[in-house]
């Protein structure tokens, strides 16, 4: 063992999570090493090729708001670019790529490279060196030791990873990389609660044995777009993706076949996350339904793998084969990979604090799939907060704790730590009572503030995001004063877009309420004296359009956050409360929340729990005050 | 420290001839002078009190005559500024008063709210601590074990059934966003929302119509006074009525001779029907009752069946035992001041399970007896747990109507074109509120549900 160095933050891993946290670590001025098995598969996506999607794209938002890296890296490295839900409400829009898997790596590494204050090593870490319950530390497999007082863990499907296809299981971590297990074992001694879950991967195929003609193709939107709000360059050139489906022999190869899959041949299993079933699952849960649509997805620009989107599967690798023969486009595909199922090992997340430092092992991190997630926005959205916050311990700054009402991040981690999950985590639109304020528009509204106080976010786009914000108050100020009276222009305007006629004088901003009317309309109407960006344009029609719903969202916010203020005492004894119901009492100790509002977001904990909790604490407080 | 107003009534229920309805917090003078005619209260001097009309803004109807109580922060038992509501009219208007000051934004008071509030507000004494928090934890068993045991099992299973298909409703918006590119989930239109939302609205009004203890708190209960002529029903009204000071009104829209009365019983609201058809019936002897009481009894949720004790059982009698069969019934055998020809085990026989009790209305004996019987067919024989029975049916009500309003809320939404998913906030809420009343409220549920009626994934 030698002495390799002394570092402010250590980042274990450099997948999803593993670069946001170096990044942001780095930029808020702590000196960061970051460690990874294998320096060639940086930020490797070891599933689908595409990053984002409802919640998950406007997590990337909100990771670049955040001064973090996903979003730039995928606006320079996407094959294909779309934004969902255009039909549907503002609050559900979301832009999902099609990534360059081999570029975005490569475009990643060069960042990290680069990154000011970020060392970045290959190695492997065996052990953590931990003293009187705080971390000190690494250690690696080539005997390296590496200190530090804070250490992020982002190990992702890697602790005691194992691969399975069919009745054959081998120790793994994704793509055939090698499983740590030392950690987890370590991890076991010092006492943390750890589980086992499992996901998967369908196979890939080469192109030139697609037969495109029976597929449909889906190509990417025309109008350029980005995830960063940094990105001025947009790329115009787009591969499409193509649609098939499986059938009827599918269904029945699979039926026959069942007993020879791994999730399904009988043994003791991980738990898989119900929003990424297997095909097996799919045939076995859904019997009735005729065809599952399959995603034909390009790997890449220089590549000529095909991802099976829809096609997950612990299946033999022979049945995978037949199994393709069987789709439409697909009867001649040449497998290039087989899919798989991976177990892995992931640490209870209600054992964090909402800072992601785990409540055990003072300055120790954990961020990513380890913590239960599943994807790599939900571990880059982690991965970032924890690297804020490792930085801010070892500096002794202020630390993160985004609210649901903040950031999908925030709803993120909050679930985690106060509700644990018991199947991997992903995040749905669903998951966030809020998300009317949580859109993919505003994602830098809400946070360039907060990663601006949390020197993540760069002072020069700090100006530019509050002149942005003072052009937004403005012209809703504007809206909300200018009367527009019912002259010629406004009737006949009305008449067109088949609405009814003013009777009276109205506000500007109580007109494009009206659902025939855009914000353009009002702008032909009442021109402003500047020309707006369409950034802002697009703020002022939501935030006037949507005013009624916006409002009662935000009045159920000021709610949550009353609650979320009263802060629980560090110390608390919960068996000295009595009156606390015993299930409850069990929950409290277990999930130990900072504040009263987390405390009644634990599952168990009732409202009278909750009155008993508050007037015990101003119990406290009185008889310290009474004491001083 | 807490913003929200909260209200509750404050006197025992039932008990007493002033009930109060007290509000407490921010908006508790808003509140006051939204329902209430006379002063403003905002002008008047801090711990005064006031007469005036409650008023429903809504339908401008009169609601109770009362006087208010005005006591401003701080100096008030919660540290919050504090309206009291000195009604007088018995429990139907008590009621009313309170579920007027729930719609215009009062919160319902959790058990023990108001203490909590006092200690958190640094009212109380520190050395309370203990006794407050074992107060919270005892009134919320009580109220639990009640609202439990009261819920009526056909009632959580009708909102259990409205729940899922809400649920569905919303899961299948949520697929559509979460899930755009599934093709083959269908989308959710506007037209499809409307169509469920309304038929769950309807079910709610319909629920909060017929709901039997609902009933009872928005209108009293329905009580029709039968039997032969001559039997005494005439001296049973007055007696009711006079003991419990009877609040006459005329029913608008019908033929002017229908008169109801309300009279507060034990804590139990009396609205007696057709009393002017009794008082007239009486008078005109001929005028054979039978006929008339059966359409009384139309109308009836409790039925009051007199018989004259000093005649024989009679056919007639008889005809009324069938006619109110299957309803809740209180068997009068009357004027045991005569001589006694009836037979009483004929009665006990055909009342089936029914109380039988016996009065001489003339000499005032078996009032006692007669109002006990009233008071168990309605509160189950537990006249200790009339209040938190009472509380919980508040409860129940005012979520049902806050669900149907959120479900206004989203019908609204569609017509202003909103786009579906914010529709779909309402909808959600409505499911949300509804899972308060039969206690199950897991946000989890609706992703649960997601995934039991699509398949998804990659």
């Amino acid at each position: 063992m030698y002495n390799a160095g002394q570092y402010d933050v250590i980042v274990v891993g450099a997948g999803h999570a593993g670069v946001e946290a170096g990044l942001a670590a780095a930029k808020r001025g702590a000196k960061t090493l970051m460690l990874t098995l294998n320096l060639d598969l940086i930020a490797f996506m070891p599933c689908n090729p595409s990053i984002g999607g409802p919640a998950k794209g406007v997590v990337v938002r909100e990771i670049d708001a955040l001064g973090g890296q996903m979003g730039k890296t995928i606006d320079k490295t996407h094959i294909q670019m779309r934004l969902l839900n255009t039909s549907k409400g503002p609050a559900v829009r979301a832009l999902r790529a099609q990534a360059d898997k081999v570029l975005y790596q490569q475009e990643m590494k060069k960042v990290i490279e680069n990154q000011e204050n970020l060392t970045l090593r290959q190695g492997m870490v065996d052990q953590l060196f931990v003293e009187d319950g705080a971390v000190k530390g690494v250690l690696t497999e080539t005997k390296a030791a590496y200190y530090a007082p804070t250490v992020i863990v982002t190990t992702g499907t890697f602790m005691r990873g194992k691969v399975l296809i069919g009745d054959i299981e081998y120790e793994s971590g994704p793509n055939n990389q090698r499983s740590t297990v030392k950690l987890s074992e370590q991890l076991e001694e010092l006492g943390f609660d750890i589980v086992r879950f499992k996901t998967g991967t369908p196979p890939r195929v080469n192109s030139h044995t697609i037969d495109y003609t029976k597929t449909e193709q889906q190509p990417g939107d025309e109008v350029p777009r980005a995830f960063s709000y940094e990105t001025t360059e947009f790329i115009t050139d787009q591969i499409p993706c193509w649609l098939t489906y499986t059938g009827e022999f599918t269904h029945q190869i699979i039926d026959e076949n069942l007993g020879r899959s791994a999730m399904y041949s009988g043994a003791e299993r991980g738990t898989g996350p119900r929003y990424c079933p297997s095909i097996e699952d799919k045939i076995v849960r859904f019997h009735d339904k005729p065809r599952h649509q399959i995603f034909l997805e390009p790997e890449g620009r220089d590549t000529e793998e095909v991802y099976v989107q829809g096609l997950s599967t612990s299946l033999p690798e022979d049945i995978q084969k037949r199994l393709l023969e069987t789709i439409p486009g697909l009867e001649k595909a040449d497998m290039m990979r087989a899919g798989y199922a991976i177990e892995y090992d992931a640490v209870v997340p209600t054992q964090l604090w909402p800072t992601l430092e785990t409540k055990k092992v003072d300055g120790l991190f954990t961020a990513g799939q380890i913590n239960g997630t599943s994807g790599y926005e939900e571990a880059g959205g982690q991965g970032i907060v924890a690297g804020i916050n490792a930085a801010a311990k070892s500096l002794d700054k202020e630390p993160l704790i985004l609210d649901r009402s903040e950031a999908y991040i925030g709803v993120m981690i909050d679930d985690l730590v106060t509700k644990g999950t018991n199947e991997p985590y992903r995040l749905l639109t669903s998951r966030a009572e809020y998300r009317l304020l949580l859109r993919h528009d505003n994602a830098d509204l809400r946070l360039t503030d907060i990663g601006y106080k949390m020197d993540v976010v760069t002072e020069e786009r700090y100006e530019r995001f509050t002149r942005k914000k003072n052009l937004i108050d403005q012209e809703v100020k504007r809206l909300k004063s200018h009367i527009i009276k019912p002259n010629e222009d406004v009737q006949n305007l009305l008449h067109e877009l088949g609405g009814s006629p003013l009777k009276d004088g109205v506000r500007a901003s109580d007109l494009l309420r009206r659902p025939e009317i855009k914000y353009d309309h009002i702008k032909q109407l009442i021109p402003n004296d500047e020309t707006l960006p369409e950034d802002v344009e697009e703020q002022v029609e939501i935030i006037v359009k949507y005013e009624g719903y916006i409002e009662k969202s935000m009045q159920q916010v000021d709610k949550m956050r009353k609650m979320d203020n009263k802060r629980i005492p560090e110390h608390i004894n919960y068996d000295d409360i009595q009156g606390i119901a015993t299930e409850a009492r069990e929950k409290l100790k277990k999930v130990q929340p900072l504040s009263v509002g987390q405390a009644s977001r634990i599952s168990g904990v009732n409202p009278s729990d909750i009155s008993i909790l508050l007037v015990y604490i101003e119990q406290g407080v009185r008889s310290q005050a009474s004491n001083e | 420290m807490e913003q929200d107003t909260i209200t509750a009534i404050s006197t025992p229920i039932g008990e007493g001839a002033i009930a109060i309805v007290r509000l407490s917090g921010d908006e508790a003078f808003a509140i006051a002078n939204r329902v209430f005619q006379g002063k403003d209260i905002y002008e008047v001097d801090s711990h005064t009190i006031h007469y005036g009309n409650v008023v429903d803004s809504k339908t401008n109807e009169l609601v109770e005559e009362v006087m208010m109580t005005v006591m401003r922060a701080p100096k008030t038992f919660t540290r919050e500024d504090i309206i009291e509501i000195n009604c007088h009219g018995g429990m139907v208007s008590v009621n009313r008063v309170l579920q007027l000051v729930l719609r215009e934004g009062a919160r319902l008071a959790e058990p023990g709210e108001f203490t909590k509030r006092a200690f958190l507000n640094g009212r109380i004494d520190l050395s309370q601590a203990e006794a407050v928090m074992d107060l919270i934890r005892a009134k919320t068993d009580k109220a639990m074990n009640v609202a439990l045991k009261q819920m009526d099992g056909r009632l959580s299973g009708l909102i259990r059934q409205l729940r899922q298909e809400l649920i569905e409703t919303v899961a299948h918006v949520e697929v559509n966003i979460d899930y755009p590119e599934y093709d083959d989930v269908e989308e959710m239109t506007h037209e499809v929302l409307v169509e469920k939302a309304t038929h769950v609205k309807k079910e709610v009004q319909k629920i909060l119509q017929t709901a039997k203890q609902g009933k009872i708190l928005r209108e009293g209960i329905a009580t029709a006074i039968i039997g032969r002529p001559n039997v005494g029903k005439s001296s049973l009204l007055n007696k009711l009525a006079h003991e419990n000071k009877a609040i006459v009104t005329e029913v608008p829209g019908t033929t002017r001779d229908v008169i109801e009365e309300y009279v507060n019983v034990r804590g139990v609201p009396l609205r007696l029907i057709d009393t002017a058809g009794i008082r007239e019936t009486e008078d005109i002897v001929e005028k054979i009752g039978v006929d008339r009481s059966r359409q009384a009894l139309k109308d009836a949720d409790l039925i009051l069946l007199v018989l004259n004790g000093n005649e024989e059982f009679t056919k007639e009698d008889a005809a009324l035992f069938e006619a109110a069969e299957g309803m809740d019934v209180i068997a009068l055998v009357n004027k045991t001041d005569l001589d006694q020809q009836i037979d009483m085990n004929q009665v006990k026989h055909v009342a089936g399970g029914s109380p039988v009790v016996t009065t001489s209305l003339l000499q005032e004996e078996g009032i006692d007896e007669l109002e006990e019987a009233i008071a168990n067919t309605f509160f189950e024989g537990e006249l200790e747990s009339a209040d938190l029975t009472y509380v919980s049916n508040v409860r129940h009500i005012q979520l049902l109507e806050q669900a149907e309003s959120a479900l206004d809320d989203a019908l609204n939404g569609i017509e202003m074109d909103m786009p579906l998913d914010l529709v779909q906030i309402d909808i959600t809420r409505s499911w949300e509120l509804l899972g308060e009343i039969i206690g199950d409220n897991v946000h989890e549920s609706l992703i649960d549900q997601l995934f039991s009626q699509f398949c998804l994934g990659k």
